[in-house]
């Protein structure tokens, strides 16, 4: 298919590598240095997508990040797919594949927009707040039926091929943009020495240089262009980054760059990351972001074929394409007469330049005339004609203020109509840090306001167009960053490039193009393409009150578009302010958000994803757990053994069998995630004074002690034993949830509240290996490992004793969270699986039996031992859980936690206390977590006194049993409770003590 | 994101190495069990959670591990200053805002 | 109050929508009014609305800095449910969740208020008890909540990761299937409108820079527009309440702390319902118009900033490509922040003070959209009569004292 609209020459193609892509189905063919925007128009594609609420065809507008209409869906298959990528930023690959995200059956053929036009006088602004309310039943499907219309493109189905990273940075000057002003500030950083990374969203660098006609020292723009590039390039101290868009400035110079690093070349990228995320930490940074210039708005001014001024200008030069046959032009300034004269070089006819200026002489005015282009001054188009493409215009003169019209319009055939209201500073990152926009009326547009950070600005960002100033300006900024980075720019003297300086005639403040009729009756005048927002809409808006601009915004869906109002919200706010009699900045300012364009999420995530995205911690001892079958749990970050199955087995069965071997013989579980912290200095005792609960001035060396710790509230937020080492050392064992959180807690109290104490917290979760034999066969293998005495009599429960375990230093506590006789076995980390096989080994003649959490969890619950954030919340005193035992009453120094317990609600009679419950029907398990009630007949809302918090089958006991917080229940022993389930039957309970099997504690003690 | 400069470390890091703890200066009471239930819950509960100058507290987890204070602006959240512990600002939010 | 309709749109589309009326005056303010309230949110407009319209005060003024409907209103993730775990806390938004489904019509002003259910995933067997012990505290305050197992989160949410490779695989979830969004402008305005209707005077662009007192009660506020005397002095201000709280010398036991969220570009519909997950941290549901939108966790230091920190984002992103990894090609277009007061027990303060007249309610922190009209609800009748409502007792700012809190913390699904 031939290129219709493409010129012979010209243009920052390569003709020599043609690109075959699909479009709606259909092939075509661009050159490589296209965008997909600009070989469609090449190609003479004019429908690109159809509107999102009247469905009426659109065309390329743009040629940049304000493109609203040209979103696409890109890609070939459910999980390269990408939705919503502008044409006009998505660069042209070999065989790429897209299509329109909206239109139904297609763009050209839409039966939407049918209704679009039928339906969409009754679908003004806020339309769906003043209907769809009746009756009530019925929203969910009058829901239904707007959703069909939602969303652009379509999420990819499948999960992502590729891969993506982030990178991390340091810089003395960061530039963003590089267009003439940021590359001559880069240039000028660069020479004092400065660290400098500069990034542009675009394929090449350049900005508008890229299409510009102007030179530079005599020169085509284009060779000052490579000549800068190859020296920045040569700069080791300089970093260029090409095809990164600089979204996000935050606090303290930190600015968020997305790099695309494959998507120019296809769908995926097996050899590498896809896109990288650039955090840069700067110490000035420089904003030469450029400006973005406004469309004038005016009746059916989103017709195929109206566009930019600069964006045709661009397709031409830069991509030489001139996408039509006849060009009118409608302009408020000088600067768009570039767009008539390119066209016009281009051999194409212009039929006309409408200039809303009552006259200018300005260069380019004379360089139009030149060429015997038709000016008319004073004129606007007020209305396109036209569908699927423009088919003429009407051309009427204005008045001086360009409020109305003041005469007859006469119609022009044309097939392409370029507008331009002038230009907005591109300052959306110096808003995204909370400094507010400032209006200025000279240039008509607002500028970045005060700021915190260190930033520096230059060229079109301020206001700054002229092409010599713009290059002066890059260099006074790159030197200022420079030296406000530190480095000496005194000596330095850079002159800026010559470059021709035009005369200009003052632009026209002017946005909107008035019509015979007014505006609520006038052809449809379109401010934000992409969510239908017509002039008429934003003074239907102010009318019914909606004054700020953003209520406006909020009501109309004015700069809620993919472009975030780029190309809309400042003549959105002209329309306000005129029709409320304000200036533009008393209707608000506009604060931009990150993103400056959307930004992948797999960019934002880099490589934190699948089991990257939280590190898992394993012990030793892991391989062992799976290669015995283990079935394992999350806890915190651990991967924990939660059962080990035989084949065949179930999940009770298990249990059954672990419980039942670790009771009748012996068991094998592996400890090594409970947090352990050394604790030493000569003030250590003292300090678990004031942070336990219970005493420990008494704990003599090689013994052991269990200790509750609570929150200042009086809460009960951590438990553990701790070990005396020797006086100036103990080894504190915290939950494995609890971990880093109980050292932060330590530290805390020490560094800020008592720093006059000796002491020294380190973490020793990861060097120790820990694993509990447990049962009452297991001293015998114990002692099959070890030389020491570990009788009863040598080393008696809590007590600890270092020895010598299968060859291996070891600590042994003798401590026991199952009730048996256990012994924990500590050994470095390195030789965990070593000690732990001669474990097995060992027990073999005892069938020892490797247990997981959950055995654990039954076997402490018959026990009635609580577990920490399963049978508490942080709602739960020592005494709710019965547990006056571990509360100091003597001790010297009021305690954390201590004096909440005496606050009103402490003292309450019935707070929900820690009891046992034992279900009538003993093969009856309760859910863990039901609630329970006393009045099984109450009708709901029923008065629930407390929950279900760990329950369990025991085949130890021969029946079930469960542990509990109920609201008095200490005294109500005996009593039964009630817990409703889900599918209307209840479970009848006694309340009896948490205790269930050796109450004496005997069996610990042999 | 914050760039904190650790006073303990005596550089600047990024903020995903540290954690806010809250307001400074918070002193636990000498005797608990002299104080009011009132005056317990101020000791507890109660910030100036103030829209201005802020001093708070840090401390700087995957690093030193240390506590330290820290003088910031809650609207602009400019750092004016960190300091060691024990130390008194340079800069003192003021207590009529 | 004009009524709106089908019917009256199309009548309006003959006259090209040019006579439509003022959706709420612009008043100047009076002298004197019977009760102020200090915040123009939803909470402030609901308490206007439900003061006028329940308890007849209609001479009373809504006083606001900005616009109407302009802080948290405008900036959440518009995600309402009420399975809240504690009963205090879960009758109030059960009371505010009912008021939610007649609200459309009681203010004729359609919120778009969708019930398309709300899941709470559980990635762990802690998760799965605080889950059950949840649903079952909901079940028995007459709030619909289900517990669902894994295949049955799958039939809900097909491009959900349910598969057991996930690092936190999903092992259930609570699902209230009342719960769902609403179009959280419209709240605002719909109120708004309603309660300019029975002649409340909303005030915009006006700051209070002070509260008058006379004989240790309160008289009135000083504002940009001068001195408005007024007897009662009810104070929404969410991020804000300690400001006015410093005027009269109350501190008061909040945080105000940057809450970020965000929203993808537009795609085609994928995701029926809201889906929540607190062990990853991902919030997310669909928009109307096609916008994934994402809650993410609350930044720790203080800001009023209305912006928080960048890594927060990423964390937030990750988690959602975790909960489905086909997002992982779609664009995120904006994030933005908001401050939410948060208390010590993640529950409101809804409360008298020690000065007659002066009201507080506040500290809603990440819950503050759902409650918008049980809150206004509430504190209407908390202002009105001078006494609390029997839903706001619970939330008394005494609790702090006796050590009384509401833990929500203790719950699982305390966000949003």
């Amino acid at each position: 298919m031939k290129q219709v609209n493409r010129l012979d020459d010209g243009g920052r193609i390569n003709r020599q590598t043609p690109l075959n892509f699909t479009f709606n189905d259909k092939t075509y063919q661009g050159f490589e240095g296209d965008t997909l925007a600009s070989a469609l128009l090449a190609n003479g594609v004019d429908v690109v997508g159809r509107s999102f609420k009247y469905s009426r065809p659109r065309g390329v507008i743009t040629a940049d990040a304000q493109e609203p209409n040209a979103i696409f869906q890109v890609g070939s298959n459910d999980a390269s797919t990408i939705p919503n990528p502008r044409a006009t930023q998505t660069e042209l690959y070999a065989n790429l594949v897209c299509s329109s995200t909206n239109g139904w059956p297609n763009v050209d053929f839409d039966l939407m927009g049918t209704v679009g036009k039928v339906g969409g006088s009754a679908m003004p602004p806020g339309f769906y707040y003043k209907t769809f309310m009746f009756p009530q039943s019925m929203w969910m499907s009058y829901e239904k039926m707007i959703r069909k219309g939602a969303g652009l493109g379509c999420s990819p189905l499948q999960p992502d091929p590729d891969s993506y990273d982030k990178l991390n940075h340091h810089c003395d000057v960061m530039v963003v943009g590089a267009g003439p002003a940021g590359l001559s500030a880069a240039l000028a950083a660069a020479r004092a020495g400065a660290r400098v990374i500069i990034a542009d969203e675009q394929n090449e660098m350049g900005g508008s240089l890229l299409c510009s006609t102007e030179l530079i020292d005599e020169t085509a723009a284009a060779v000052w262009l490579v000549s800068t590039l190859t020296e920045l390039a040569e700069n080791d101290n300089v970093l260029l980054l090409p095809r990164s868009t600089a979204f996000g400035y935050y606090d303290q110079n930190y600015i968020g760059i997305n790099e695309r690093r494959s998507d120019h070349i296809g769908e995926t990228n097996s050899n590498g990351t896809r896109q990288r995320l650039h955090k840069v930490r700067a110490k000035q940074v420089i904003l030469a972001t450029g400006a973005h210039e406004r469309p004038l708005v005016f009746g059916n001014n989103d017709v195929p074929g109206c566009m930019l001024a600069s964006a045709v200008t661009t397709y031409i030069n830069r991509y030489a394409v001139v996408p039509g046959n006849r060009l009118a032009l409608m302009t408020t300034n000088d600067n768009a007469y570039k767009a008539a004269i390119a066209w016009h070089d281009a051999g194409k006819s212009v039929v006309l330049i409408a200039d809303t200026r009552p006259s200018a002489d300005g260069f380019l005015v004379k360089e139009a005339m030149k060429r015997g282009i038709k000016v008319e001054f004073g004129h606007g188009i007020i209305d396109v004609k036209g569908s699927k493409r423009v088919k003429s215009v009407e051309v009427a003169p204005l008045s001086a203020d360009g409020k109305s019209v003041s005469g007859q319009a006469v119609s022009y055939t044309c097939d392409t109509v370029a507008s331009s209201g002038g230009w907005s500073p591109v300052l959306h990152l110096s808003s995204h840090t909370g400094s507010k926009p400032i209006w200025r009326d000279d240039i008509q547009g607002f500028v970045p306001g005060k700021t915190e950070q260190a930033q520096h600005i230059c060229g079109g960002i301020q206001g700054v167009y002229d092409l010599s100033q713009v290059l002066e300006d890059g260099i006074k900024c790159g030197l200022a960053a420079a030296g406000d980075a530190g480095k000496n720019v005194s000596s330095l003297e850079l002159l800026a490039p010559t470059v021709t300086k035009n005369i200009e005639t003052p632009a026209m403040a002017l946005f909107h193009i008035p019509h015979f009729k007014p505006t609520s009756r006038a052809p449809k005048q379109f401010v934000d393409y992409q969510n239908d927002v017509t002039a008429a809409g934003i003074e239907l808006a102010n009318r019914e009150g909606f004054e700020s601009i953003e209520h406006v915004k909020r009501y109309t869906a004015l700069g809620f578009g993919t472009d975030q109002g780029k190309l809309g919200n400042i003549n959105g706010m002209a329309i306000t302010a005129n029709s409320l009699g304000k200036t533009i900045p008393e209707t608000g300012t506009t604060i931009f958000r990150p993103m400056y364009t959307p930004v992948t999420f797999g960019a934002l995530s880099g490589s934190d994803v699948k089991q990257l995205f939280d590190p898992a911690r394993f012990t030793a001892m892991h391989s062992w757990h799976v290669d015995n079958g283990a079935e394992f749990e999350d806890v915190g970050q651990w991967k924990r053994p939660w059962y080990y199955p035989k084949p065949g087995e179930t999940m009770e069965q298990a249990l059954a069998r672990e419980c039942l071997a670790t009771r009748n013989s012996v068991g094998l579980l592996d400890a090594s995630t409970l947090g352990k912290i050394d604790i030493q200095g000569k003030d250590a005792r003292e300090f678990l004074n004031r942070v336990y609960t219970n005493p420990w001035s008494q704990l003599a060396v090689g013994k052991c002690r269990y200790g509750v710790m609570c929150k200042e509230d009086g809460m009960v937020f951590d438990d553990g034993v701790t070990a005396c080492i020797n006086d100036n050392r103990f080894q504190m064992t915290t939950t494995t949830g609890g971990a880093a959180g109980v050292l932060n807690w330590l530290e805390l109290w020490h560094q800020t509240e008592w720093p006059e104490l000796e002491v020294y917290f380190s973490t020793v979760t990861d060097h120790w290996s820990t694993m509990t034999i447990s049962g009452p066969n297991s001293r015998k293998v114990l002692e099959k490992l070890t030389d020491a005495d570990v009788s009863n009599e040598a080393f008696p429960y809590m007590g600890w004793i270092a020895a010598e375990v299968a060859g291996v230093k070891a600590r042994i506590f003798r401590i026991s969270f199952t009730g048996e006789l256990s012994f924990e076995i500590n050994v470095q980390a390195n030789f965990g699986l070593h000690c732990w096989e001669a474990v097995v080994a060992a027990g073999q003649e005892f069938d020892i039996t490797p247990y997981g959490t959950e055995t654990m969890h039954i076997l402490r619950a018959e026990k009635g031992f609580i577990i920490v954030g399963q049978d508490t919340d942080g709602s739960v005193t020592p005494q709710d859980l019965d547990m006056n035992w571990v509360v100091g009453k003597k001790k010297a120094f009021s305690y954390l936690g201590k004096r909440s317990w005496t606050r009103e609600d402490n003292e309450r009679t019935d707070r929900k206390q820690f009891v046992g419950l034992k279900p009538k029907d003993p093969k009856v398990v309760l859910p863990e977590g039901a609630q329970i009630v006393f009045d099984k007949d109450q009708p709901i809302p029923m008065t629930m006194v407390g929950h279900v918090t760990s329950s369990y089958y025991s085949a130890c006991l021969g029946y079930s049993f469960a542990l509990a917080v109920v609201k008095g229940g200490l005294e109500r022993k005996g009593q039964s409770v009630f817990v409703p389930l889900a599918d209307g039957t209840t479970i009848e309970a006694e309340i009896c003590s948490s205790v269930f099997y050796d109450p004496k504690g005997d069996r610990q003690n042999v | 994101m914050l760039h904190i400069y650790c006073p303990y470390c005596e550089e600047f890091r990024e903020e995903d190495e540290f954690h806010p703890v809250g307001e400074a200066h918070i002193e636990r009471p000498l005797e608990p069990e002299a104080l009011t239930d009132e005056q317990w819950s101020q000791y507890l509960f109660f910030r100036k959670n103030p829209r201005g100058l802020h001093h708070e507290m840090w401390v700087h987890g995957a690093g030193c591990r240390k506590f330290f204070n820290m003088t910031r602006h809650t609207v602009t959240y400019k750092i004016l200053e960190t300091y060691k512990m024990g130390q008194q600002p340079s800069v003192v939010a003021e207590e009529s805002e | 109050m004009e009524k709106y309709s089908g019917f009256g749109l199309l009548k309006h589309s003959l006259s090209h929508h040019e006579n439509w009326q003022r959706v709420w005056r612009n008043p100047t303010p009076k002298k004197h009014y019977d009760a102020i309230i200090v915040g123009g949110g939803g909470h402030g407009l609901a308490t206007a609305y439900y003061m006028a319209k329940e308890h007849g005060m209609t001479n009373i003024a809504v006083v606001e800095k900005g616009y109407l409907g302009g802080g948290n209103t405008a900036r959440n993730t518009t995600i309402i449910r009420s399975n809240y775990l504690w009963d205090e806390a879960a009758h109030l938004y059960e009371h505010s969740l009912k008021l939610w489904e007649g609200l459309a019509q009681d203010l004729n002003y359609n919120l778009m208020f969708s019930q398309r259910g709300v899941l709470n995933l559980g990635h762990t067997l802690q998760d799965m008890r605080d889950i059950e012990r949840r649903v079952s505290a909901n079940r028995l305050n007459g709030i619909d909540s289900q517990l669902l197992n894994t295949a049955e989160v799958q039939d809900i949410v097909p491009i959900l990761d349910c598969s057991k490779t996930a690092r936190y695989p999903v092992m259930g979830a609570s699902w209230q299937p009342r719960g769902g969004t609403a179009r959280h402008d419209a709240v605002a305005w719909g109120y708004a409108r309603a309660a300019d209707a029975l002649g409340v005077d909303l005030l915009q662009q006006t700051e209070v820079t002070g509260i008058r007192r006379k004989d240790g009660a309160v008289c009135g506020v000083e504002t940009n527009r001068g001195f408005i005397s007024a007897d009662k002095v009810a104070c929404v201000a969410a991020g804000n309440s300690g400001t006015l709280a410093k005027m009269v010398g109350m501190e008061l036991p909040l945080e105000s702390h940057p809450l970020q969220a965000m929203v993808s570009e537009p795609i085609k519909p994928i995701i029926d319902t809201v889906v929540m997950s607190n062990h990853v941290h991902g919030y997310v549901s669909q928009s109307d118009k096609g916008d994934l939108v994402i809650g993410a966790g609350i930044d720790g230091y203080l800001g009023y900033g209305q912006r928080g920190s960048f890594n927060i984002v990423e964390h937030t992103i990750s988690a959602i490509i975790e909960m489905f990894p086909i997002f992982s090609r779609v664009r995120l277009n904006r994030a933005w922040g908001g401050i939410v007061d948060t208390t010590p027990d993640a529950c409101p303060i809804i409360s008298k003070t020690h000065i007659k007249g002066l009201y507080f309610n506040c500290g809603w922190g990440t819950g503050g959209f759902k409650a918008t009209p049980g809150s206004g609800n509430v504190f209407a009748h908390t202002v009105a009569k001078d006494e609390p409502h029997p839903l706001a007792k619970a939330f008394d700012i005494d609790r702090f004292t006796s050590g009384k809190l509401i833990d929500e913390h203790g719950a699982a699904g305390v966000a949003h």
